[in-house]
């Protein structure tokens, strides 16, 4: 590195950055952040578009491999073809799909389309009505804290009565109505927890409110359409691992459908469906990096773009970058282990 | 257990790789071993570097790399033209994998001593702009405030653009992307109020445009861009070489010698034109070089004049004017030192 005069160390990161980006979670302004700011901006990005990613991926995928076991031949089709749609087309191309041929051309701010209750679509993303934090947001955050340790505590009560005596004594009711009335009481003593602001445009955008930008949107559609026909492939997997005597059986004992599901069939399918379900959450983590593409600003595209150009310290910025998404796809692995410990079976 | 195996082998590859570079030879002797000058160039900007319907480069930038092959082989053929993005030119100079950038870049304090690259010289003075639809009614850059604006990741253009929307208490919505073209595209298709880079580059960026005719360039100009080739630091004789190619081409242009009128030329009694030549004098090879280097350059790519009005100027789409880049002595800034 000193042979080729580039530079060495971590002093890059206190320096002030001098540009800016467009969605930033945390306060970043080009005149006053520094690299390292930039480097929590871009991180915050991506976790903030894989956590969104991963839950519409699993609700999405949850839903289309269960209903392509439907007895409804329409519904079984349809979700067949979804699934062999979405996973055979590139996520690349689906990402620029999505940004380029639906995103783009939308109308320009001053033509929006209005949606109902005050929300505007328009080429520069969907802007919606926004909360902010109003004077009774500490109260309630932490009326909303206790209020579901109360909850928890009785819906743990009842269980346990219920385990001893075989009677259900409705203690869970009592929790839901304190958990709901604490909340309720801290609003009218503090005021509303938040006010919103509705989108205004004013001058060539929309101002106030929530701006959810095109490239998140693009991005977004693109990670969890995709993923959710994997994690559909998974679900029906382990769906159909369970073998057909246990329903057989369950419904011989009496038990309602719902609760064959519950009881029965979604316990043991878990156990199939969780290991491959956590490969699936790693590569939408993985394949949120192909951002670059649709200009959203992931830490690949601030920090290893624009970071790394303006610093010149690159293997140190590809060495932080692998070494985020190591640890993020660590974390997540070690998450997903867990509930799969809790999940597998013990034998004695 | 695994991860730890990965990270070893990861560390080992990037050492080894790092160590590889470090052991390369004088730039000039690997450039004739390969036959080829390496040269990285832009994507696709008309008039600068992009490669025409038969897979020809031109442009200002192109040339200039041709003028060092000439210099070197004395065939302009002998390059490999290398695009890169902005954001990759660096890396691509730094790791040996180009022998020299001739991209567009603009000369900054910080690229030539915290990123290990040398600026050899300014092959075209400009300065940065913006482009807006004509439909938005907009006359100045100073109505720009609360814009969505389109910028190219990677280039100065987004520290100028952060630079003068804080002087002038403005606030923009940045839309940044890695390459020109999808820069242009989100342009065009509205996603951005206002597209901004180099004056040039606007100029040539709005050929690709839909209507180029919907479209204004503002007349505020808000920095200094000296764009000119870099290599890398550590090599002199190699420095020498890029630097004075472009070098020739000016002092050509500023001595009256010609693609056309090269070889009568060899004849003249002009001192100054003799040492230019090689007639008189070992200019050529106190750099390594053979003594007809800028003979060639000027015979087989151009003078200054000739490439830029070839490239960019009345004989292109673009129609540029020299402006700043006309000679010193004819009310431009353009001055190359003598070839003495």
């Amino acid at each position: 590195m000193l042979a080729r005069h580039m530079p060495l160390g971590f002093g890059f990161w206190h320096q002030t950055a001098g540009f800016d980006i467009e969605q930033a979670l945390i306060p970043f302004a080009a005149s006053s952040s520094t690299y390292g700011t930039a480097f929590f901006v871009g991180l915050l990005n991506t976790l903030l578009v894989a956590a969104l990613g991963i839950v519409l991926a699993t609700l999405l995928g949850f839903l289309i491999g269960i209903a392509r076991l439907s007895g409804n031949f329409v519904v079984a089709r349809l979700s067949a073809a979804y699934v062999e749609m979405f996973r055979n087309i590139p996520l690349l191309l689906q990402l620029l799909f999505w940004y380029n041929a639906i995103l783009r051309p939308l109308p320009a701010p001053r033509q929006s389309l209005h949606l109902p209750r005050g929300a505007v679509l328009n080429n520069r993303g969907i802007m919606l009505p926004g909360p902010h934090a109003a004077a009774g947001s500490w109260p309630m955050a932490l009326a909303l804290v206790l209020a579901i340790a109360l909850g928890a505590g009785f819906l743990m009560a009842a269980r346990r009565s219920r385990k001893l005596t075989g009677y259900a004594r409705g203690l869970g009711w009592w929790g839901l109505a304190l958990a709901l009335a604490l909340p309720l009481a801290t609003a009218l003593a503090f005021g509303p927890p938040l006010h919103v602001t509705m989108p205004q445009l004013q001058g060539f955008n929309y101002v106030h409110g929530l701006s959810i930008y095109p490239e998140l949107l693009a991005l977004l559609l693109g990670l969890s359409l995709y993923t959710a026909a994997f994690i559909a492939e998974i679900v029906r997997a382990g769906i159909q691992s369970v073998a057909r005597g246990q329903r057989e059986a369950a419904a011989a004992l009496g038990l309602p459908p719902v609760q064959i599901l519950r009881w029965v069939v979604v316990p043991q399918a878990l156990r199939v469906i969780i290991p491959p379900l956590t490969n699936q959450y790693l590569n939408l983590t993985k394949n949120s990096t192909l951002a670059v593409a649709i200009g959203y600003p992931d830490l690949a595209q601030v920090f290893m773009g624009t970071v790394l150009n303006q610093t010149g310290a690159a293997v140190q910025i590809v060495f932080i970058t692998m070494g985020v998404y190591l640890a993020i796809s660590l974390v997540t692995a070690l998450a997903m282990n867990l509930w799969n410990r809790r999940m597998a079976l013990h034998e004695r | 257990m695994t991860t730890r195996i990965s990270l070893a082998l990861v560390t080992l590859t990037a050492m080894a790789t790092l160590a590889g570079v470090a052991h390369a030879t004088s730039t000039l002797d690997t450039v004739k071993q390969r036959g080829m000058l390496q040269c990285g160039v832009e994507t696709s900007l008309p008039g600068f570097g992009i490669p025409d319907d038969k897979g020809n480069w031109t442009g200002l930038d192109v040339d200039t790399c041709r003028a060092v092959a000439t210099a070197v082989f004395g065939d302009p053929t002998k390059v490999k033209f290398v695009p890169l993005t902005p954001k990759d030119r660096f890396t691509a100079l730094q790791s040996g994998e180009i022998d020299m950038l001739s991209r567009d870049t603009t000369w900054t304090q910080s690229r030539q001593s915290a990123q290990g690259l040398l600026f050899t010289g300014v092959n075209y003075y400009d300065g940065q702009g913006f482009m807006v639809r004509k439909s938005l009614g907009v006359t100045s850059a100073l109505k720009l405030n609360g814009a969505s604006i389109c910028v190219q990741q990677g280039s100065t253009s987004e520290q100028n653009l952060a630079d003068y929307f804080q002087t002038h208490h403005m606030t923009f919505k940045p839309v940044n992307f890695d390459n020109a073209d999808a820069i242009i595209k989100a342009y065009d298709s509205g996603r951005c109020d206002a597209l901004t880079t180099d004056a040039s580059g606007l100029a040539s960026e709005r050929l690709k445009l839909g209507n180029p005719a919907d479209h204004i360039i503002l007349p505020e100009i808000i920095s200094k861009e000296p764009l000119g080739p870099s290599v890398r630091k550590g090599d002199d004789q190699w420095f020498d070489i890029v630097q004075w190619s472009l070098f020739a081409m000016i002092d050509a242009e500023e001595l009256g010698v010609t693609q056309a009128n090269v070889d009568t030329m060899m004849k003249s009694t002009n001192p100054a034109i003799k040492r230019l030549l090689g007639v008189e004098g070992d200019y050529g090879k106190t750099m390594g070089l053979t003594n007809d280097w800028a003979y060639n350059i000027i015979k087989k790519v151009g003078n200054y004049g000739e490439v830029f009005e070839r490239n960019v100027g009345s004989g292109s789409p673009l129609k540029l004017k020299r402006g700043l880049n006309q000679l010193w002595n004819k009310g431009g800034i353009l001055y190359a030192p003598p070839l003495d």
